[in-house]
């Protein structure tokens, strides 16, 4: 329980301070550096609480995916975040006001929890004992069964979306030049040379 | 869930399964022999259509597959052969146009297949969560085929804007589902209906049945929901329009008879207001919104949005009778709606193309005289005038409606249509008695027999009309 505790202190104490590095550093690429940190420190807290396919999935959603996109945004696309940032403390108030709803949120329902700790017991479907089943296993044994209708419609629901995309956006350049190997091959001095009579002070 | 099981619900899902695999396998055949396939697509995928709606047609078998969350019945079998149908003709339409609508790419044919493919999961939705994919499985397919023009401005648009409000729309649709769920901790429709009948309804089931309601009244088009309507039908390509008037319609409307009569039928006092109001907003908007168009695509969107509260208020009643209604004035809608709108895409000059104002069909009588007598049957359907088809779609659904002593809504119904003939019957004098300012191109053969049939229903439907009230009562015993 003494190690579980150092690690669980351990890892929200960096989440939250490279969280406020996020939106403190200057430098935008530090900013999504910081960012993949407090995924990993997240991922890390999933694992100690026995929910390691949330923090697997963290990692390479999260960190893998959509940070790395960030960051490539970030570098590719010359954005003055200086300037974007000059006008931050104009919204601290807005930003004040959403933290305390978040705050309330936060302790109505832990406060639910302590008053009634019964409520908890009143799922219809409650997670698996993760000494008996992990959580992982647990997953997979509803999500290919019981939900297999419903996983193959969203595997369906993805295609579309897929599919939509490319056609949306995608189009075919004619006048691009690419790279035709066997044409290259194929070439003679018949086909690539040719003689021309220049006639004198006129040029090609 | 054991292999017996599972077979059966293959077995009972095999129309969808034929349509999704052969989805995945049209998708292959286009991509790797490129556009030039797209004419090849096109067949192979009305060929799938047609294999399912006749597997639906002719295999025997009902009940719930996947563990309740997929359900065969009468109702389900009925509307699935109706939303089919309705792709089958909204594809074979679209043929002669793709060239000129710039659809002529394979992945149309592909997308089509896959919206029917949420149509019918949509229909035999049982469950909160197969509601939403199958919702979601369509629309998606529908977004990509409004803008599938996409180097036009007003497609484009189109496809943003129904992009744009349907996610709203899902939205407030799950945000109902939520609460549904939270407050009977269950998502199948028939334990949501247990847990109503055994316990006094919660306040904040009601808030969750009245988001879910508004998430299928934006499918269907019926005031306040309907502002997409009149913008994306015009924008469009015209045999995308088609598309969405006839198939997405039947679906959403299925789905919204099936969760009220299912899932809320014993809070029935409490949905019958939402539904009465929604109903009577979309045929007094319906009637008097249209009269000022002169674009026939927007006025088609009107003219659908009255469509959708005449057959809300046989829903309204909430009897066997009045679900029976609903049933047959889809029927009706849809085939009176491809039949128009295979004349609205016969509306080609032969110099300037496409046009799509109401004055170009002025002395089309002179002009093109089968297509005149064809329209004039199907708006003087439209405007519900006997002994046509739409008299009987409306009377079915009013008659429901008296029964259940609903009275003030009837009269509000058959007053409406009174103005709403006004727009219709403008229509056919314009046909007969003005003057031609031009002709249009020949006629394509496949618009010609989808008019040709239309027009053939509605006026023999007094003579052959029994069978398909038949249907429509077995289909509406499924759930009373």
């Amino acid at each position: 329980m003494g190690l579980q505790a150092i690690f669980f202190y351990l890892f929200a104490f960096v989440a939250v301070a490279s969280a406020f590095m996020v939106i403190s550093a200057k430098n935008p690429v530090h900013s999504v550096l910081f960012l993949i940190l407090v995924f990993f420190n997240a991922a890390g807290l999933f694992l100690l609480t026995g929910a390691e396919f949330l923090a697997m999935i963290l990692l390479v959603v999260y960190i893998g995916a959509v940070a790395v996109l960030f960051l490539f945004v970030v570098m590719m696309l010359d954005i003055d975040f200086a300037e974007l940032r000059s006008g931050v403390l104009q919204y601290a108030p807005v930003g004040i006001l959403i933290g305390l709803i978040v705050a309330a949120e936060l302790i109505v329902v832990i406060g639910g929890s302590v008053l009634t700790p019964d409520a908890a017991r009143s799922i219809t479907m409650p997670i698996p004992n993760p000494a008996e089943r992990t959580n992982t296993a647990a997953l997979g044994d509803v999500l290919y069964t019981n939900y297999v209708y419903f996983f193959q419609i969203a595997g369906l629901v993805l295609l579309v979306a897929m599919i939509g995309a490319i056609v949306l956006t995608l189009r075919h350049r004619e006048n691009i030049k690419r790279q035709d190997i066997s044409k290259q091959v194929a070439r003679t001095p018949a086909t690539a040379v040719e003689v021309v009579k220049v006639k004198p002070g006129q040029g090609v | 869930m054991t292999a017996e099981i599972l077979s059966l619900s293959l077995q009972l899902s095999m129309p969808e399964i034929i349509l999704a695999v052969g989805a995945l396998a049209l998708l292959m055949i286009g991509v790797f022999s490129g556009d030039k396939s797209t004419s090849t697509v096109t067949g192979l995928a009305v060929a799938l259509l047609l294999v399912a709606g006749l597997w639906l047609i002719f295999m025997p078998g009902e009940g719930e597959a996947y563990g309740g969350a997929f359900m065969l019945d009468p109702f389900a079998r009925f509307m699935k052969v109706l939303a089919l149908i309705g792709s089958i003709v909204a594809m074979v339409m679209s043929v002669g146009r793709a060239q000129s609508d710039q659809l002529d790419r394979f992945e149309f044919p592909v997308l089509l297949v896959l919206s029917t493919l949420g149509m019918m999961l949509l229909i035999s939705a049982n469950d909160l969560i197969a509601l939403y994919l199958g919702l979601e499985l369509m629309s998606l397919a529908l977004y990509v085929i409004a803008a599938f023009n996409r180097d036009s401005i007003r497609s484009t648009e189109a496809g943003l804007k129904y992009f744009v409000l349907g996610a709203l729309s899902s939205g407030m649709m799950l945000y109902g589902m939520s609460l549904v769920y939270g407050f009977t901790g269950n998502t199948g429709f028939d334990e949501i209906a247990g847990i109503l009948s055994s316990e006094p309804r919660h306040m904040g089931l009601i808030f969750g049945m009245v988001f879910v309601l508004a998430g299928a009244c934006f499918k269907i088009s019926a005031v306040p929901f309907h502002m997409w309507t009149p913008d994306v039908y015009e924008g469009a390509p015209t045999p995308v329009t088609a598309f969405f008037a006839a198939g997405p319609k039947v679906a959403a409307m299925a789905i919204l008879v099936r969760i009220v009569s299912e899932a809320f039928l014993p809070i029935l006092a409490d949905w019958r207001q939402i539904i009465v109001f929604v109903s009577i907003a979309s045929m007094l908007l319906g009637s008097f919104a249209a009269i000022g168009q002169r674009n026939i695509k927007r006025l088609m969107a009107y003219s659908s949005i009255g469509h959708m509260g005449y057959a809300l208020v046989g829903l309204a009643a909430g009897t066997e009778t009045g679900v029976s209604g609903v049933v047959l004035y889809m029927t009706i809608y849809m085939i009176m709606t491809l039949g128009t709108f295979a004349c609205i895409m016969a509306m080609r000059r032969k110099e300037g193309g496409n046009v799509e104002n109401v004055d170009d069909l002025a002395g089309l009588s002179s002009t093109k005289p089968f297509m005149a007598i064809v329209l004039t049957a199907l708006m003087f359907s439209m405007a519900g005038i006997p002994p046509l088809a739409g008299f009987f779609a409306k009377y079915f659904v009013f008659v429901a409606a008296i029964e259940a002593k609903l009275y003030a809504l009837a009269v509000i119904g058959v007053l409406s249509s009174v103005v709403g003939a006004y727009y219709y019957l403008r229509i056919v004098k314009l046909m007969w008695f003005d003057e031609a300012q031009g002709e249009f191109a020949r006629i394509s053969g496949e618009l010609r027999l989808v008019f040709g049939l239309s027009g053939l229903f509605v006026t023999a439907y007094v003579l052959f009309g029994g069978p398909i009230g038949t249907a429509a009562n077995a289909a509406a015993k499924s759930f009373f």
